[in-house]
C-alpha cells in the first residue's frame, strides 16, 4: 500500500527483447525473403535459379575450365571453358599490333591516361591551372609514347600563344594590375610579329623534333590505349565546343541560336555510325586534292563532332537550371557578356552538369568500340580479331567475356564515382 | 492618376557600344565564316569529284543493284534497282526498331519493378542485370550473342526439332511453319480492323455512361472480345482453313515455312537486353517519384490494387517516365544501324554497299541522315504529343 502511494521516480522495466524471428538475421532473412506466400514462392524460385545457373558457371568457368595449353585444340571436348586463349592472346588483345617488343610504351600510355583521369577525379585538382598541368603533362607524355617522336612545329605553337594571350589581354583588361597586363600585350605583339613575318615568308617554317623512341604510325595502334585516346581526347576537345554550341543555343541572337539548334539536332538525330561512315568516305573529298588525313584522326574527329552535341545538350540542362537573378545580377554589375558568361554563369552552371557529364563520358567509352567499323583496331576490335588464328579458332565465348570484364571494369567505377560525386556536390541544398 | 512621363533623352550610345549592332555584327560575322567554311568544302567536293570521275546526283537509284540482300519483307532481287534495295534495307531498320522498341519496353518496366520488389533476392538479381547490361559496350553484347547463335546451336541436318517437326532450331535460324495465303486473310484483318473500332466506341460509350449513372462497364474484357473474337468468328465461318506450309530438310537447308534469322535474333535480342536494363532505371525512377501518400489515398477511397495503379499511379509516374523513355526509343532505332557489324541487312548496310559500288559517297550519306531524321522526328512528334496528352493540365 505505501510502496503505491510513495510517488517516487518509476523505475523503468527493462525493455523486452524482441521475439527471436523478428531480430537478428532470422528476422532480416523473415522480412526480406518470406513476408508473405507469394514472396516465399519467388524467394525458393529464384534460389533454384541462381543455384542452377551458378552450378552450370561453375562448372563450365572452373571445374572443366583448361587454364593453360598449347593450342585450341587441347580445349576441344572438354566441356568447359578454355581460359588458355586469354593468356596466349593477351598481349595482343591489349596492345593490337603495336610492334611487339615496343609493348611497353602503350602500357605505359595506358598508366598515364589512368593516372591523368584519377587525378582529375579529385576534387582538390579542380582549378584551371592545376588541370591545366595534370592534362598538358599527361597528354605530351602519352602521345610521345604512342608516337615515339613528335615534331612540334613553331608556328603551330606560337599561332596558340598569339591567340592564348590575345584573349587574356582582352579578357584580363579590367582586373589584372599593370605588370600582367604589359606581360600579355607583349607576349601578344611578339607572337603576332613572328607570325606576320612567318606569313610573308620572310621565316622559313620551323619544327623542334623530339625523338626518344623509333616511330610508330597511327595505322599501327591497337587495342586498349586506342579506345582510351579516342574516347578521352574526344570528350576533351568535345567539351569546349559543346558549351559554345549550348551557349549558342540560349543566345538571344536568333541567326546563330537557330544555327546551334539546327546543328545540335542534326547530330542527335543521326547514329554515330553514320558519322563515321561520313567522316571515312567523305573528310578526303572535303579536303583540297593531294591532302591525306590519318584515318584516325578521321575517327576522332567523328566522335568529338558527335560527343559535342550531346554535351551541349547537357550544358543547356546547367544553364536552364541557373536563375534568372544570375544573369540580371551579373547585367547590373555591369559585366560585358564574356566575363558574365565565364565569371558568373559558366562555374554554377557546369558544377550542377558534372554527373551527367560523367554518364556521358561512360556512354562514349562504350560508343567508341564503333569505330571497328570504318577499320580503327580498338579494343573490341583487337579482341575479336584474336579469334582468327587458326590455333585458337572457336572460343568466341571466352574472349567476350573477357572484354567485356574489361569494360565493366571501367563504366561501373566511372558510374560509382559519378554517383559519389552527386551526393557530394549536393550536400550544400540537400537537408 | 497616371502622369504622362516625358520621354527619356535617348543616350548616346557610340555604335560600337550599341548591343543591337553588336548583335547583328556577330552574326554576320559567324554566318559568314560558316558560309565560307561551306562554299570551301562544298567546292572542294565537286572539284574532287570531278578528278575522280564520280557522278553525281540521284540517277543511280534508278539503275540495277545487282547485290544480294539476305533477308526481306518485301520481295527483292538482285536485278532489282538500288532504290528498291535502300527501302528493303529502310524496312528491316524499322522492324527490328519497332519490335525491339516493344520487347525492350516491357523487359525494362518487369525489371526496374523488380527493382523495386520486397523480394531481396528478386532486388539484388535485378540491379545485377541492371550493371551488367549498362556497363558494356552494346556491340559486344551483339558479337556475343551472335557468335554463340552461329558457333553454338547444330547445323541445319542436325538442327534441334520441336512440336512434332514442325519447328527446327540450328544456326540457320528457327524454322516456323506459315499457313498458307488464303483469301480468308483479308476479311479476317478487315474484322480485326471492325473490332479495333468497335472498342474504341464502346470505351467511349462506358466512359459517358459511368460519368452520367456511375455504373462501371468492363471494357477491357469486351474489347479482347472484339478484337480477337470478330477475326476468330470470321475464319470459323469461312470453315476455317488451316493449311500450313511447314519447313522441312531439303539438301543443306530448310524449304517452306518462315525463317527468323540469326543476324536478326542476335540484333534484336542485344537491342532489348541492352535498353531494357535503361528503361528498368526510368521505369524505377518514375515509380520512386510518386509520393506514398498517392497510394494510401487510393488505398482509402477504397480502389482496388489494380484501379489505384491504372487511375492514380500509373498516370503520374509515366509524366516522369515518358521525356527519358523517348530518348530510349530513339536510341534504340539509332542503335539499331549496329546491325551491320553482324551482318543483318538495314538501311546503313544497305547504304555501305552502295557506297562501294557507285562511290557516290555524298548522295548515299545524305540519304542515311535524310532516313534517320525522318524516323527520329516522327518519334519524337509522337512522343512529345503523348506526352502533352499525359502532362499535369496546369491552370
Amino acid at each position: 500500500m505505501s510502496q503505491a502511494t510513495e510517488a517516487g521516480p518509476a523505475t523503468p522495466r527493462p525493455a523486452a527483447l524482441p521475439p527471436v524471428v523478428d531480430a537478428g538475421a532470422l528476422g532480416w532473412i523473415r522480412k526480406n525473403l518470406f513476408s508473405s506466400w507469394g514472396n516465399a514462392i519467388t524467394t525458393v524460385l529464384l534460389i533454384a535459379f541462381i543455384v542452377w545457373l551458378g552450378s552450370f558457371l561453375l562448372n563450365w568457368a572452373v571445374l572443366k575450365a583448361t587454364f593453360s595449353a598449347e593450342s585450341g585444340k587441347e580445349c576441344v571436348g572438354t566441356g568447359g571453358a578454355c581460359w588458355a586463349i586469354i593468356g596466349a592472346k593477351l598481349r595482343y588483345i591489349f596492345f593490337g599490333s603495336f610492334p611487339y617488343d615496343q609493348h611497353w610504351r602503350p602500357l605505359f600510355a595506358i598508366v598515364t591516361m589512368l593516372g591523368m583521369l584519377v587525378l582529375s577525379c579529385d576534387r582538390r585538382m579542380w582549378n584551371a591551372g592545376r588541370l591545366a598541368i595534370i592534362w598538358g603533362i599527361g597528354t605530351v607524355i602519352t602521345f610521345m609514347l604512342m608516337f615515339g617522336q613528335i615534331h612540334i612545329p613553331v608556328t603551330l605553337v606560337s599561332a596558340i600563344i598569339f591567340v592564348a594571350s590575345l584573349a587574356a589581354t582582352l579578357f584580363r583588361r579590367t582586373v589584372a594590375d599593370n605588370t600582367e597586363r604589359t606581360v600579355y600585350t607583349a607576349v601578344t605583339v611578339l607572337s603576332g610579329i613572328y607570325l606576320i613575318l612567318r606569313v610573308l615568308g620572310v621565316l622559313p617554317s620551323y619544327s623542334v623534333p623530339i625523338v626518344l623512341f623509333s616511330y610508330v604510325e597511327t595505322g599501327s595502334w591497337g587495342g586498349l590505349a586506342v579506345t582510351m585516346i579516342l574516347a578521352t581526347y574526344g570528350l576533351a576537345f568535345a567539351f569546349p565546343y559543346g558549351i559554345l554550341l549550348a551557349l549558342g543555343r540560349r543566345s538571344n541572337l536568333p541567326l546563330i541560336r537557330g544555327l546551334c539548334i539546327g546543328f545540335i539536332e542534326l547530330i542527335r538525330g543521326v547514329p554515330l555510325i553514320s558519322l563515321l561512315i561520313m567522316a571515312s568516305v567523305m573528310l578526303p573529298l572535303f579536303l583540297p586534292s593531294g591532302t591525306s588525313i590519318d584515318k584516325f584522326l578521321r575517327a576522332q574527329v567523328a566522335v568529338i563532332l558527335f560527343a559535342g552535341a550531346y554535351i551541349a545538350e547537357i550544358v543547356r540542362g546547367g544553364l536552364q537550371a541557373l536563375p534568372k537573378g544570375q544573369f540580371e545580377a551579373a547585367d547590373a554589375m555591369g559585366l560585358n557578356y564574356v566575363q558574365r558568361t565565364t565569371l558568373i554563369v559558366l562555374p554554377q552552371a557546369l558544377r550542377v552538369v558534372i554527373p551527367p557529364l560523367i554518364n556521358t563520358f561512360i556512354g562514349f567509352f562504350k560508343d567508341t568500340s564503333l569505330v571497328l567499323i570504318i577499320g580503327i583496331f580498338d579494343f573490341l576490335k583487337t579482341a575479336s580479331q584474336a579469334l582468327v588464328d587458326p590455333l585458337w579458332t572457336g572460343f568466341p565465348g571466352e574472349i567476350y567475356l573477357f572484354a567485356a570484364a574489361v569494360y565493366f571494369c571501367f563504366c561501373f567505377s566511372m558510374s560509382r564515382y559519378s554517383k559519389y560525386l552527386e551526393h557530394e556536390l549536393n550536400k550544400g541544398t540537400r537537408r | 492618376m497616371a502622369i504622362a512621363q516625358p520621354a527619356l533623352p535617348k543616350a548616346k550610345v557610340a555604335p560600337w557600344n550599341d548591343p543591337i549592332i553588336r548583335g547583328w555584327f556577330f552574326q554576320i560575322v559567324v554566318i559568314g565564316a560558316v558560309t565560307a567554311l561551306t562554299w570551301y568544302l562544298v567546292s572542294n567536293t565537286i572539284e574532287n569529284l570531278e578528278r575522280q570521275r564520280i557522278a553525281t546526283g540521284f540517277a543511280y537509284l534508278g539503275r540495277e543493284s545487282g547485290f544480294e540482300i539476305g533477308d526481306t519483307m518485301i520481295p527483292y532481287s538482285p536485278a532489282d534497282t538500288y532504290a528498291r534495295a535502300l527501302f528493303v534495307g529502310i524496312l528491316n531498320t524499322l522492324r527490328v526498331s519497332v519490335l525491339g522498341i516493344v520487347l525492350a519496353t516491357i523487359l525494362g518496366t518487369l525489371i526496374g519493378v523488380g527493382r523495386l520488389s520486397p523480394n531481396w533476392l528478386l532486388n539484388k538479381l535485378c540491379e545485377c542485370y541492371v550493371e551488367l547490361f549498362r556497363n558494356v559496350p552494346l556491340l559486344l553484347w551483339l558479337f556475343l550473342i551472335y557468335k554463340v547463335i552461329s558457333e553454338a546451336f547444330p547445323g541445319p541436318r542436325q538442327a534441334i526439332a520441336a512440336l512434332w517437326d514442325t519447328v527446327f532450331l540450328s544456326n540457320r535460324g528457327l524454322y516456323l511453319p506459315v499457313p498458307f495465303a488464303h483469301d480468308v486473310h483479308g476479311w479476317m484483318g478487315v474484322a480485326l480492323l471492325v473490332g479495333i473500332a468497335a472498342t474504341w466506341a464502346i470505351r467511349r460509350w462506358a466512359k459517358a455512361r459511368q460519368a452520367a449513372t456511375g455504373q462501371p462497364f468492363p471494357t477491357i474484357k469486351a474489347g479482347l472480345g472484339a478484337i480477337i473474337g470478330l477475326p476468330l468468328l470470321v475464319w470459323l465461318i469461312s470453315g476455317a482453313p488451316l493449311d500450313f506450309s511447314v519447313p522441312h530438310l531439303k539438301g543443306f537447308n530448310f524449304e517452306g515455312g518462315t525463317v527468323i534469322q540469326p543476324e536478326f535474333t542476335a540484333l534484336l535480342v542485344g537491342l532489348t537486353l541492352y535498353t531494357s536494363a535503361f528503361i528498368a532505371e526510368i521505369v524505377r525512377s518514375g515509380i520512386l517519384a510518386l509520393h506514398k501518400g498517392q497510394s494510401e489515398a487510393a488505398y482509402s477511397l477504397g480502389l482496388t490494387r489494380g484501379q489505384a495503379t491504372r487511375l492514380v499511379l500509373l498516370p503520374q509516374a509515366l509524366r516522369v517516365i515518358v521525356p527519358p523513355m523517348t530518348s530510349q526509343y530513339l536510341n534504340i532505332t539509332k542503335n539499331s544501324s549496329l546491325a551491320i557489324a553482324i551482318g543483318y541487312p538495314d538501311l546503313v548496310a544497305a547504304v555501305n554497299v552502295t557506297i562501294n559500288q557507285t562511290g557516290q559517297a555524298v548522295e548515299n550519306v545524305l540519304i542515311i541522315m535524310a532516313a534517320y531524321l525522318t524516323v527520329s522526328l516522327s518519334i519524337s512528334l509522337f512522343m512529345n504529343w503523348y506526352n502533352r496528352r499525359i502532362a499535369l493540365k496546369e491552370r
